[in-house]
């Protein structure tokens, strides 16, 4: 148990090993832990972005989702509209068809009877003349008798 | 079991406990075997309490030898770490020397608020160096020194930091880096008003400057000697167990050196913290 210079030369070995490991051992160490805790910190940075990323995509998904059921709802219910509205417009324009038609066949029966009226009136006037004629056994003056025969026919 | 000293319990012992010195003996000294030194003395190896003759130029060899070999073990194998150290995934022998690392930057961290890019590789080395060689006491006590007789080396002890001139070698340097830092941090008249002026104010200077250089040389002593006597202690009883019968030695000797894994740690963490919290007081002002 002597003390001798083994304590100096203990003393230089830890001043040498120290100082070894300050220069050359320590700062790649500290450097390469640094480096890894900012990668990671980065790794994480990033995967919590994508994952809200993520979530605001399926937001969006949803909404345009939505909106575009929505829009179908829409386009459905106008087009139902639009064929009721059709089914009624053709429904009037056919019941206007009708009326016109009806109108015109209505006309046209008027007119024919009429025709036929005249036709018959002239034509009773006609036999009313001639049986006249037999009767009286002698022709009548058409001439004076036309007004008489149109009278009469005005009045059938 | 020991060559000279015969096979007797003190002499094993003394034997286990005593360093390879070599240093010179001076003239008309009676060696051990009964030769007497000559003219202008020699240098050689001590044999016996030769040693004490030597005085203060003397070298214990095996502390040296083994501390200096420990040291460049731990340097080349965290050099080889700091080499390939990537940002990376690391290899083993990374994450190793990185949680060794991590352990001690958060201790100098937790401890040490200035800025100094000394401390902390030095914190590093203190506690990796002194673990090392710490731990050479794990190894059974007879089997290096044995076969060092083997090959002719009289004496050898293998862990370092059982010699009191390895553990004060250490504690003597942190006290030099703390004179060092005091001075270069706070100035020499700081330094000195802060052994000078307190406790007890500007009237009671010599009482003030008597407990500060006491407290401020209790660092070194303590740090040294705490670190040597567990040591010593510890080896003394692995010796003491080394005297038992060899088929009951393991029932005492193993149950030992389970618990003295914890004691080299926590040594080994002792004395770093210390050396931390010693060069924290050196860098901040009271």
């Amino acid at each position: 148990m002597n003390i001798n210079a083994t304590i100096i030369g203990q003393a230089i070995a830890f001043f040498f090993f120290a100082w070894f490991c300050m220069k050359y051992v320590w700062p790649p160490l500290t450097e390469a832990l640094r480096e890894r805790q900012k990668k990671i910190a980065e790794g994480l940075d990033a995967a919590e972005r994508a994952s809200r990323d993520l979530e605001l995509a399926k937001e969006k998904a949803t909404q345009a989702l939505r909106e575009g059921k929505e829009q179908a709802s829409g386009i459905i219910d106008q087009a139902n509209k639009r064929a009721s509205q059709i089914i009624d417009e053709a429904k009037e324009q056919a019941i206007a068809e009708g009326d016109r038609l009806k109108t015109a066949a209505k006309a046209e029966i008027d007119q024919e009877i009429n025709r036929a009226k005249e036709a018959l009136r002239s034509q009773v006037a006609i036999l009313a003349v001639s049986g006249a004629e037999k009767i009286l056994g002698k022709s009548v003056d058409s001439k004076a008798q036309a007004e008489l025969v149109d009278k009469l026919a005005a009045e059938l | 079991m020991s060559a000279e000293g015969g096979l007797t319990t003190s002499g094993y012992i003394i034997h286990h406990l005593t360093n390879l010195t070599f240093g010179k003996l001076p003239e008309g000294f009676t060696r051990y075997n009964g030769e007497v030194v000559g003219e202008g003395g020699t240098w050689t190896i001590a044999h016996g309490t030769e040693a004490s003759t030597m005085g203060f130029w003397a070298i214990n060899l095996d502390t040296m030898m083994f501390s200096v070999g420990l040291g460049l073990l731990f340097i080349w194998l965290f050099r080889k770490a700091a080499i390939k150290a990537t940002a990376d995934v690391p290899g083993s022998l990374q994450n190793f020397v990185e949680s060794i690392v991590e352990f001690v930057d958060e201790n100098v961290k937790s401890s040490f608020h200035s800025r100094n890019q000394f401390v902390a590789p030095l914190a590093l080395t203190v506690f990796v160096w002194v673990f090392l060689m710490n731990f050479m006491d794990l190894i059974p006590v007879d089997w290096i020194p044995y076969l060092a007789q083997q090959l002719g080396v009289p004496y050898l002890k293998i862990v370092p930091s059982t010699d009191v001139n390895a553990t004060m070698g250490m504690s003597l340097s942190v006290f030099a880096l703390i004179l060092y830092y005091s001075i270069k941090v706070k100035g020499v008249g700081e330094f000195v008003g802060e052994l000078t002026l307190q406790p007890l104010g500007k009237f009671m200077i010599p009482f003030n400057l008597f407990l500060e250089l006491v407290n401020l040389f209790a660092k070194p002593v303590s740090l040294g000697l705490r670190l040597f006597g567990n040591m010593y202690a510890g080896e003394m009883i692995f010796i003491l167990i080394a005297l038992l019968p060899f088929w009951l030695q393991w029932v005492l000797s193993v149950p030992w050196a389970i618990f003295h894994i914890l004691i080299i740690t926590l040594q080994a963490f002792i004395f770093m913290v210390l050396t931390i919290v010693y060069l924290s007081m050196a860098h901040e002002s009271h």
